[in-house]
């Protein structure tokens, strides 16, 4: 997963109400800020002290906080609204002219686009994640990323697809059995789009637990096409120690509790003690001709009725005296 | 400084309204009710029946109530002039719900003499699906209830309480944008759902819980929760799926 997000260029993480992916992005936030970037985060949906809770202060002070929370719309009139709105403010991200590799946080993404219209914002974002020059010339052009949260069930199929173009990779948020997903889509330049599925879940410190797979429990066989995460492949990949731990080589025994046991609180007995089972194959069925029965039938024992039969002729039978039963050959 | 959001499908779920109502009364909090779909009168007949006073509360100060039913019709009788919670059934182009968000940030603020008299405040929406069948944008009534978090939520640490009607199947999508978007900004879901196979005299619905921490990395396990439940005069009794009184 980091060698895809670690790419430069536009990163798409699509959440949805049932797997949320503020975590993931603030998780991704924490890898970047540990690696020595500046992140800068335009945050329009949460209020900032939300934002920074669960960073440390060596992560937060790296955090460049761009407000839209407090007053999106100037309401307020207070004068503490960032000028010339939400599409002001992310364009005067794109003017910025720090050195160093930048990451770009916007939280989120679905706030911008239903607030501005889509063409402006495809622009801003096209103009955001260029690599620029610093205006001075003679250093090279640094990469830029930008990591946006969208939510897709916000959106319908024509802005989605659109920023599906625009994007370098992306990240669609899902799971089963309370263990959440990650499905990553990326598109490098002149090589054919991957996908790939990775299991993950985000620790209280906000750092980045890969998994191997699904849980036990849900699939008999591990999926087939889940590449082992490769760590320093690749000129672009940018390695930070600490913050990931890569456990996909280890077998990772998943808590049982993960699984529901259908047994444990029945009111009945499903299992058999031993005396029972030889009670229960001991026993003859009534209808079942085993040798017994056989040898019975051959034998009429003493005790054995012989089936008599009593007949008492009632008022509607017809007896015909001229042709007796008695010589049927019964 | 959370977000509930009740959202009901197939059923009514104003019987969640009502608890939540009755609930930050009795625990002594300032609320503001934003009373769009019943009359007063309404809500306080139920609310006696679960213990609260709203007559009481109101002429107290605890309680600020709009009723919108009444006062929807003022806003036309009244000279333009004059700002009005209520304003954009007025407006000739697409509104927004400023003036409603001034009304509730004023009925919010802390008293000016300094006495904590009551706890933090809570505000109750009921319901911001109508406001979508008046005329409002989706977008706008987002930005309600943005504007609401940032005052309520941020800045004096309150609670929210919405409710927002599920259209299922009706292909509304101007409502589904609205329960999306506040879904994605509340830290606790309660749904109320009429059962799939239809209604029942026992069980009037299933109650879905989910839990969400839009910033925090959740629990991964028992973060939602269902349950089923029987509405009865006084109280609400819930049980696990399956396990009505009526069926065992």
């Amino acid at each position: 997963m980091e060698s895809v997000v670690a790419q430069a260029g536009l990163v798409l993480l699509r959440d949805s109400v049932e797997w949320e992916g503020r975590s993931l992005l603030k998780a991704l936030i924490k890898k970047s800020a540990l690696c020595g970037e500046r992140v800068h985060i335009l945050g329009c949906e949460v209020s900032e002290d939300e934002f920074r809770e669960g960073f440390d202060a060596s992560v937060n002070s790296r955090l460049i906080y761009h407000d839209v929370f407090r007053d999106p719309l100037n309401w307020s009139q207070s004068g503490e609204a960032l000028p010339g709105g939400p599409l002001g403010a992310l364009q005067a991200m794109c003017r910025r002219t720090d050195p160093g590799p930048v990451t770009i946080a916007l939280d989120s993404l679905s706030w911008l686009l239903l607030h501005l219209p889509c063409p402006a914002l495809c622009q801003a974002l096209c103009a955001l994640s260029q690599q620029h020059s610093c205006p001075g010339g003679g250093s090279p052009a640094e990469p830029v990323r930008v990591l946006c949260l969208l939510h897709e069930e916000l959106h319908g199929p024509g802005p989605l697809g659109a920023l599906s173009s625009l994007a370098q990779a992306e990240v669609i948020l899902s799971g089963t059995m309370g263990q959440a997903s990650a499905h990553i889509l990326s598109r490098r330049p002149q090589q054919h789009p991957t996908r790939q599925t990775q299991w993950f879940s985000i620790l209280p410190d906000l750092s980045l637990d890969l998994q191997g797979g699904p849980p036990l429990e849900s699939q008999p066989h591990p999926e087939p096409h889940t590449p082992p995460v490769s760590k320093g492949a690749g000129a672009r990949t940018r390695e930070c120690g600490g913050g990931v731990r890569d456990s996909s080589h280890e077998q990772r025994k998943h808590p049982l509790d993960l699984q529901v046991d259908p047994t444990a609180h029945m009111t009945f007995n499903l299992h058999l003690s031993e005396s029972e089972r030889a009670a229960k194959d001991s026993l003859t069925l009534p209808f079942q001709f085993s040798s017994e029965k056989q040898q019975a039938l051959l034998r009429p024992g003493p005790r054995q009725a012989t089936g008599r039969i009593f007949y008492e002729p009632d008022a509607y039978d017809d007896l015909d005296q001229e042709d007796p039963d008695d010589d049927l050959d019964v | 400084g959370k977000l509930t959001l009740l959202c009901d499908a197939k059923t009514d779920g104003s019987f969640l309204v009502h608890h939540f109502l009755s609930f930050y009364l009795k625990a002594n909090c300032k609320v503001c009710f934003v009373a769009l779909v019943q009359s007063f009168s309404h809500y306080n007949i139920v609310g006696r029946k679960l213990g609260v006073s709203l007559t009481a509360a109101r002429e107290c100060g605890q309680l600020v109530f709009l009723e919108g039913l009444k006062s929807s019709v003022d806003v036309f009788f009244r000279a333009q002039a004059e700002p009005h919670p209520l304003q954009f059934l007025r407006e000739a182009d697409v509104g927004n719900l400023q003036p409603l968000y001034e009304f509730i940030r004023e009925a919010l603020k802390p008293m000016e003499d300094g006495q904590a008299a009551w706890r933090y405040p809570v505000l109750l929406v009921d319901d911001l699906s109508v406001l979508l069948s008046l005329g409002l944008g989706a977008v706008a009534g987002l930005d309600f209830m943005h504007y609401c978090r940032v005052a309520v939520c941020w800045e004096q640490k309150g609670n929210i309480v919405a409710l927002v009607h599920d259209s299922g199947d009706a292909e509304d999508e101007e409502n589904d944008i609205l329960l999306n978007g506040l879904s994605h900004q509340s830290h606790l879901i309660l749904r109320a759902e009429g059962l799939a196979t239809g209604f029942c005299r026992d069980v009037h619905g299933q109650l879905k819980i989910l839990w969400r921490t839009p910033s925090q990395p959740a629990a991964q396990r028992d973060r939602s929760l269902t349950y089923q439940y029987k509405i009865q005069d006084k109280s609400v009794s819930f049980f696990a799926k399956g396990m009505s009184p009526a069926v065992l």
